[in-house]
């Protein structure tokens, strides 16, 4: 099997590791785009194709298929920001997010919908996104499809989905198969640790090495660290080249111009720019409501073994408790996380004998997880980016009796599914909780449960927001076509823009919106 | 405090004392060394307060045999160096803090109650510490307890020779 990237980069491919330079490096560019995900590959990809120079810069350093090995000790500390266990402000949330070339995209479980039809009416009245019409989308979500061979899964799910699909199946509720970007997959279930085989179609595999063969430059291990603002424009990016081992900046600094900049950093790294910038922001709308989509999980002990950490991680869903009125209670999607033992272990609560009687039930495990639809409600304003006195970012994310309620709801809800399907007894993931022997037990237990921070155990895979579209710039940082409403060279194509969560998995919806954002800009600049 | 946080404190207790009887004894005034390893961010004193942290979180996993026992522990610290240093400098601070504050006796007896250098305390008190830690009407307490839990079971459960005592056959092999 041959690596893709040792095969591009022998091919020249134009690469800097930014740790190695050793001198300072000015590259320019006619667009410069910060973030090589979801958003940053595609965008790259669109507009490289339309004939334009482009320049990428990523903080995380260039791995590939020859690199992942599918440990965990490994793949968190190399791919992940903050190792896989970056933390909210008060330390309530850990969110789960990439860092590398190919963003999260190289460490997700492939799950791909798109944006839920409801969110897209939400987005259009509230925020006035009238071209944000399930029709007007479809070709780019089609588009996507197609470049990222995204299908529904076509194999049988894996033991800890199918408890999901017959639990629901019991109670009469609907569940769903997921579609997923692969090619080739040989449904080893290690997908968060890097794919080993390039059977993932992520970022790093189709879109970044298309760019690069188009003559994009990549600028890695190599931190965005403030935009020059000059009237209403941006005239130049600042970068820091970071020591590969402590990510520390080194002396040495690329300095990048072009004549548009383009921010995909993610829904914290995106409004963390902008805020170092010092972008005008009189309405302090940039780093505003931040999402996460804040997951609660089950863990359920099966009679047989469940194997959660072998086969495709997320397969089966269900949206029954999503099907509430976006502005009523917090409404919740059901899926399943694949379970290895660092993250089972670090997520489940307790230690000494009663955390080792709990590791010891690993293989037969089976946990599911409930995403809140952050966003939609008065008491859910989701966090606010700020910066450190380092400059780096930090996520403060309240945590309201709104979204707790919702939380408890879920744990209900997965326990009862969980009981259907078999279990021998349910632990809701709390530090007050123990495996419970029977649904009445259960049912009358997590109604007693404490909901408060660091006894419930919240994770986050999902940042979205932080930098608002919409068609009012007194309730948003850019428009419609992701351009800063006061700075004319200035776009955010990521996921960041999303005005609210969006109650799916975001990646596939961050691919169309960048791909059709990104068309539009490659146009507007190659008919100039 | 809910009914179950009583309830666990005693089968915590129960379960780990007959076992701990003997080890904590094997152990007492017996510190933390480990020569042979460059660390890349823990001090000796950090590495005291991991062995005995790791030592209380892991009973009932790590092997009974003291020398086994010693050896599985100096595993653990290492590893916690290895997740630490992972951590970027702001996070990294932040932890040795944490661990200033558990460390600096006068500190460590008011914050954790804990009267005795670390590897001279039995690993049933560190136990309650954590206990009082994890359910602590301070949230920041209660983060601390998710730090030190965080790191030892990182350290612990990222290496392979934990995962067949929890039924994990480790990646497939290519």
């Amino acid at each position: 099997m041959t690596d893709p990237i040792a095969a591009g980069l022998g091919r020249g491919w134009n690469v800097y590791d930014a740790s190695k330079i050793e001198r300072d490096l000015q590259l320019e560019a006619d667009v410069a785009i910060v973030g090589t995900g979801a958003g940053g590959g595609t965008a790259a990809e669109t507009l490289a194709d339309a004939g334009l120079h482009v320049v990428m810069i990523e903080e995380g350093p260039l791995q590939s298929s020859s690199d992942f090995h599918m440990l965990e000790s490994e793949a968190y500390p190399a791919l992940y920001q903050e190792s896989a266990a970056r933390k909210t402000k008060d330390q309530a949330i850990t969110i789960l997010q990439g860092r590398a070339v190919g963003g999260s995209t190289l460490v997700n479980w492939t799950s791909s919908f798109r944006a839920p039809a409801s969110t897209l009416r939400y987005w259009r009245d509230r925020y006035g996104l009238r071209e944000y019409t399930p029709e007007s989308l479809a070709p780019w979500f089609e588009r996507a499809e197609r470049r990222l061979s995204i299908a529904t899964w076509a194999l049988p799910p894996n033991e800890n989905n199918a408890v999901l699909q017959r639990g629901a199946r019991t109670l009469g509720i609907p569940t769903g198969i997921v579609a997923r970007n692969v090619k080739g997959c040989a449904n080893l279930g290690y997908c968060g640790m890097g794919c080993p085989i390039d059977a993932k179609q992520s970022m790093l595999i189709t879109t970044i090495p298309a760019a690069l063969d188009r003559g994009a430059v990549l600028v890695h291990r190599a931190r965005a660290q403030r935009f020059s603002v000059q009237g209403d424009r941006l005239s130049d990016l600042r970068v820091s080249a970071l020591d590969p081992v402590t990510q520390k900046p080194l002396p040495h600094a690329v300095t990048i111009r072009a004549k548009i900049y383009v921010v995909a950093a993610g829904g914290i790294g995106t409004p963390a720019l902008l805020q170092r910038s010092g972008v005008p922001d009189p309405r302090g709308l940039i780093g505003a409501r931040t999402f996460l989509h804040p997951v609660v999980l089950s863990a359920a002990t099966m009679r047989e073994p469940v194997a959660a950490f072998a086969g495709a991680p997320q397969s089966v869903y269900s949206d029954r408790f999503l099907d509430e009125p976006l502005d009523g209670r917090i409404g919740f999607k059901l899926e399943v996380p694949p379970v290895h033992p660092v993250l089972t272990a670090v997520t489940m609560p307790g230690f000494g004998a009663a955390g080792a009687r709990m590791m010891e039930s690993f293989a037969h495990l089976q946990v599911t997880l409930a995403l809140m639809r952050d966003g939609f409600h008065a008491e859910s304003q989701g966090g606010r980016v700020e910066l450190a006195s380092d400059g780096t970012p930090v996520l403060d994310y309240p945590i309201t009796g709104y979204l707790w309620k919702g939380m408890r709801r879920a744990l209900l809800a997965m326990a009862q599914i969980q009981f259907a399907a078999g279990a021998t007894s349910v632990m809701p993931v709390h530090e007050s909780a123990w495996p419970y022997a029977s649904w009445k037990e259960a049912q009358a237990q997590i109604a007693a449960l404490p909901m408060e921070t660091m006894l419930t155990r919240v994770v986050s895979a999902h940042v979205m927001g932080g930098c608002a579209m919409g068609a009012d710039e007194r309730t948003s940082v850019v428009d419609g076509s992701g351009r800063h409403h006061l700075l004319e060279n200035l776009y955010a194509f990521d996921g960041s823009v999303f005005p609210t969560s969006l109650g799916a998995n975001p990646q596939l919806s961050i691919y169309a919106i960048a791909m059709r954002n990104a068309a539009q800009l490659a146009q507007r600049l190659v008919s100039r | 405090m809910p009914p179950v946080t009583r309830r666990q404190i005693i089968q915590t207790g129960a379960a780990g004392s007959a076992l701990l009887a003997l080890a904590s004894c094997a152990r007492s005034n017996a510190p933390f060394t480990d020569g042979g390893n460059r660390y890349r961010v823990l001090t000796a004193g950090d590495r005291e307060l991991i062995a005995a942290v790791a030592g209380a979180m892991l009973t009932g996993v790590l092997p009974g045999d003291a020398t086994q026992r010693q050896d599985a522990l100096v595993r653990t610290v290492r590893g916690a160096d290895v997740v630490i240093a992972g951590l970027p400098p702001r996070v990294i601070d932040e932890l040795r803090q944490l661990l200033a504050l558990l460390e600096f006796p006068p500190t460590r007896g008011f914050v954790a109650g804990i009267w005795t250098a670390w590897p001279q305390t039995a690993s049933e008190t560190v136990a309650r510490f954590l206990t009082r830690w994890r359910y602590s009407g301070s949230a920041l307490q209660r983060s601390g307890y998710q730090a030190l839990h965080q790191v030892v079971m990182a350290a612990w459960y990222g290496n392979a020779s934990s995962w067949s005592r929890i039924g994990y056959p480790g990646p497939p092999q290519p």
